[in-house]
């Protein structure tokens, strides 16, 4: 589904943050990009969604070679994944269920339809009775299940999650971290970053060192 | 295709949702660019109804044809005839110069001086009307006239008409070069509104590009509201003008009773008016997408 075949990403002013860095995530699997902060796992993941572009080597998403696709192309491409960002990246000019519809109005989606869909995606984070609040009235808790609910509310085949439980408490970040568990039973290949070693308990894990993979 | 429909419908929605929030800005948006055209347009009506006033005050220019002293007299004939058949002559009379010697004389009052000449200096003469204004036309004819045997001089009476066509023509550019200038003004005054716009939503649009939005689908609201500012701000236009129209001709018909004459200024005719309500339209929209692409750009370079 993704695979990285030794890339590597160097910054303008010369910092590496990813080093000829090579694996291969199947359909269906969940991995976990570990390591300290600053290891490179945002890097990874943006390469991977094509937000940024390799300095070399190749990525390829479902068999196409991302690094080298024309700017008109990259829209397509992002659409396969949902994505969950460090710092939720909600819009707190309107309300949840406005939130979680952008992605299917990006897509086309509108009306009675794309209603469906978000209050099925709203649902399944557990914030259904709260599709008509502001996102800066939720707690930091709701708002990252939020943001989860706008990553699959198109129904991706795979989503990015960076730290997904960054700034939780162990409850709840136990809760996000079962809720991408069934998401992955459902067939959805996962992605995730974090820099807790032990949420990545049970899974693939890959970790990064200044860059580097550690096997 | 109802995709299509439907996402701009959905555009089209966001963007008077968003106009109606601010009402005060949209109004104060529209006298701007209302006021912007008004110059231009309004310099055009001005020289329109200059246009059609010296249409009316034109009396056909005239061409009069001197025949040499020397012609024979079958030369009379044989204009008559050339005149005639010429398809940009609308009517000629001949003045033979007896006849005009005895207006002259009956004329000036210079009988006893006039009397002391021994012969009738004056030669035969075509007076000519011409079928059409137009000073190209009518230069032609003189040429042409000049050109014919036993015509001394072909004397065009109307130079005035022929200055007033190129003042008029000096206007016409005149308002060209103001529209262009006030135009490109108008492009930059939706531009930077469109740009203010877009910062209010920077974190929409990116949030959109990320999620995988294409630069069309973040355009469109923007476009959308660009060409309705201009729409709107040439609507404004019009009304002002029509509006200073209707408070000047107030002023006319006073002037105009006074001199017996039922002159009065015309408004802008429906053609002129689509004209500058579309392309206020169109600068709109020339100038949001100019702002978004720029916008546009600047993130991917970021």
């Amino acid at each position: 589904m993704i695979k990285f075949d030794a890339v590597t990403k160097r910054y303008p002013g010369g910092h590496e943050a990813l080093k000829a860095v090579s694996f291969e995530i199947g359909k269906g699997e969940m991995m976990f990009i570990t390591g300290h902060s600053g290891a490179g796992k945002s890097t990874l993941l943006k390469l991977a969604a094509a937000i940024e572009r390799p300095t070399s080597g190749t990525i390829l998403v479902n068999g196409q070679n991302v690094g080298k696709m024309s700017r008109a192309g990259l829209p397509y491409v992002r659409r396969n994944f949902g994505l969950i960002f460090q710092d939720h990246k909600l819009l707190y000019d309107r309300n949840a269920f406005d939130n979680v519809a952008l992605p299917l109005a990006i897509g086309g989606v509108t009306g009675r339809e794309a209603g469906k869909r978000v209050r099925a995606a709203l649902d399944k984070v557990g914030l259904l009775p709260r599709e008509r609040a502001m996102p800066i009235t939720l707690s930091g808790g709701e708002q990252q299940r939020l943001a989860i609910a706008r990553a699959i509310v198109s129904r991706p085949a795979i989503l990015l999650a960076d730290e997904p439980t960054g700034n939780l408490d162990a409850n709840y970040a136990s809760d996000i971290m079962a809720l991408f568990r069934s998401f992955n039973e459902v067939g959805v290949t996962v992605l995730l970053a974090t820099h807790d070693a032990g949420s990545a308990a049970s899974g693939r894990v890959l970790h990064l060192d200044h860059g580097v993979m550690v096997l | 295709m109802k995709e299509w429909i439907n996402a701009h419908r959905q555009a089209l929605m966001q963007v008077l949702k968003k106009l109606r929030a601010a009402p005060l800005a949209n109004l104060i948006m529209a006298g701007v660019i209302g006021a912007t055209l008004s110059l231009p347009a309004g310099l055009y009506l001005l020289i329109d109804n200059l246009s059609v006033a010296a249409n009316g005050i034109e009396t056909e220019p005239q061409l009069t044809l001197f025949l040499a002293l020397d012609a024979p007299a079958e030369t009379v004939k044989d204009l008559d005839r050339r005149l005639r058949a010429h398809p940009d002559v609308s009517e000629f009379h001949f003045l033979g110069r007896d006849a005009a010697w005895q207006a002259l004389q009956e004329k000036s009052g210079l009988t006893d001086a006039l009397g002391d000449l021994e012969k009738n200096p004056l030669p035969d003469a075509f007076v000519i009307h011409a079928r059409n204004a137009d000073p190209a036309t009518i230069e032609a004819m003189q040429r042409e006239f000049s050109g014919w045997p036993h015509v001394e001089h072909a004397q065009l009476d109307a130079a005035w008409v022929k200055r007033l066509y190129a003042l008029l023509q000096l206007g016409n550019k005149v308002v060209l070069i103001l529209a262009g200038l006030l135009g490109f003004a108008l492009v930059a005054i939706i531009g930077n509104t469109i740009r203010m716009q877009i910062l209010t939503q920077r974190e929409e649009i990116e949030v959109s590009k990320l999620i995988g939005a294409t630069d069309r689908f973040i355009r469109r609201p923007f476009l959308y509201a660009g060409t309705l500012h201009g729409l709107v701000g040439g609507i404004t236009a019009w009304a002002i003008l029509y509006a200073a129209l209707y408070a000047f001709n107030l002023s006319v018909d006073d002037l105009a009773r006074l001199y017996a004459s039922d002159f009065r200024l015309r408004p802008l005719g429906l053609e002129a008016s689509l004209l500058l309500v579309c392309c206020s339209a169109l600068l709109g929209w020339l100038g949001s997408y100019w702002a978004v692409s720029r916008y546009l750009s600047h993130l991917e370079r970021a």
